[in-house]
């Protein structure tokens, strides 16, 4: 376990029912810029605060949902062991030539995991044309828009088998878990996973059907944006799910709620510092609820039943 | 001659009021025995799904087919999300 080979979570593309309006959202709402269209009509975004060229890719499909997600890594020489472990690991890698389908990004490694969930691996990418200053810098160079999401800060994936994409995670893109749920047989519920000191970069929980995502997570700068967004959130007739509430996982200060093509979006502040050396967290099944939902202090059902 | 509003039945019996241009769903939060959750209001989720058995609705937002196929939309399978009323609206549960 190391906190300098897999970076963060850096690209995800969703599939979206209503572009338009969708789009509309992610702007205009939480706040994201548009950086380019492909020529297939995918819509390319980034948050005011991020470096690299997008995060996040729409595209227009008859189902909601995740198409992959794209792991940023440090080094072409880590990729490339990543990508070696990756087939020892059992998991079939096709190469996706650099600025093909997704513009500015260099060369990315993608393959399925046993969950159903695509996922990427890549090391370079294009700074975007509108970066946060880098010389005697202010906070920012426009004021953040509407719910003003920092970055793109995680996601949390359903589907069968969660032992072993952890297992992926920790053995080939040297990530550790600073938290987990056991099921009262012992088998894993749920577990949270980290390549950074952030308590997780992404999250898995166990479910029968393959390749569904809970959400995408978005950083915000502390509660009282999370305020702001619950406003916003009864401002634009959006559907909340949860919150404001404090998860004991994690730590973090959240609302959840959907966006207009149904795909469930996090708004998280705070959370603790994770170090790979801590102890490990863990949660048995019959705490579970006030683990995610520290305040309310039971399981709220939409949450763990409603996936896309 | 212009409804002010259209009556949804259910499969218990129940029944409540929904506006010409709401959706279906939107109507049904008003009412306290609603048999079914709410999720996304986006056809994205899928739990708002049921059968409209009498009555012409009209589709206000595209379903997502991993919730309602082609087949099953043939068959009155909708997402109530998704839909507004044209005339009064039967509905039922019943699997596709």
């Amino acid at each position: 376990m190391a906190l300098n080979q897999s970076l963060r979570p850096g690209l995800i593309q969703l599939r979206v029912l209503d572009l338009d309006e969708t789009l509309k959202f992610y702007k205009d709402i939480l706040g994201m810029d548009e950086v380019c269209r492909t020529s297939d009509g995918r819509v390319c975004l980034k948050t005011y605060d991020e470096f690299d060229h997008h995060s996040v890719t729409l595209r227009l499909a008859d189902e909601a949902g995740l198409d992959y997600v794209a792991f940023k890594v440090a080094s072409n020489e880590t990729l490339q062991e990543m990508v070696k472990a990756t087939e020892q690991f059992g998991y079939t890698v096709t190469e996706v030539p650099a600025d093909s389908d997704q513009p500015g990004y260099g060369k990315r490694y993608r393959f399925k995991i046993c969950t159903g969930h695509t996922f990427e691996l890549y090391s370079e990418v294009a700074l975007a044309e509108k970066t946060p200053g880098t010389i005697n810098p202010d906070i920012w160079n426009e004021p953040p828009r509407g719910m003003g999401v920092i970055r793109l800060d995680h996601f949390l994936l359903y589907g069968p088998n969660i032992e072993e994409a952890e297992r992926y995670c920790t053995e080939v893109m040297h990530m550790y878990v600073p938290e987990l749920c056991n099921k009262p047989d012992g088998k894993r519920m749920a577990t949270w996973i980290t390549g950074s000191n952030k308590p997780h970069d992404l999250a898995f929980v166990e479910y029968d059907k393959p390749g569904k995502i809970h959400h995408v997570g978005f950083l915000l700068q502390d509660w009282n944006h999370v305020g702001q967004v619950a406003d916003l959130i009864a401002i634009n007739r959006l559907k909340k799910d949860i919150g404001p509430t404090r998860h004991a996982i994690t730590r973090g200060q959240t609302i959840y709620f959907w966006e207009p093509s149904g795909n469930r979006i996090e708004v998280y502040a705070g959370g603790y510092t994770a170090y790979p050396d801590n102890p490990q967290r863990v949660w048995d099944v019959d705490h579970l609820g006030r683990g995610l939902f520290y305040y309310e202090g039971e399981i709220i059902p939409s949450f763990l039943e409603i996936v896309t | 001659m212009t409804n002010d509003h259209f009556h949804i039945r259910l499969p218990d019996g129940g029944a409540f009021t929904c506006r010409p241009g709401e959706s279906v769903l939107a109507a049904m939060q008003r009412y306290e025995n609603a048999p079914i959750r709410y999720g996304c209001f986006g056809g994205g989720c899928g739990v708002c799904r049921m059968r409209v058995v009498s009555g012409t609705y009209h589709q206000l937002k595209r379903m997502s087919r991993a919730h309602v196929t082609v087949d099953c939309e043939r068959e009155g399978i909708v997402l109530m999300c998704c839909i507004t009323p044209l005339s009064d609206l039967t509905l039922a549960f019943s699997a596709c």
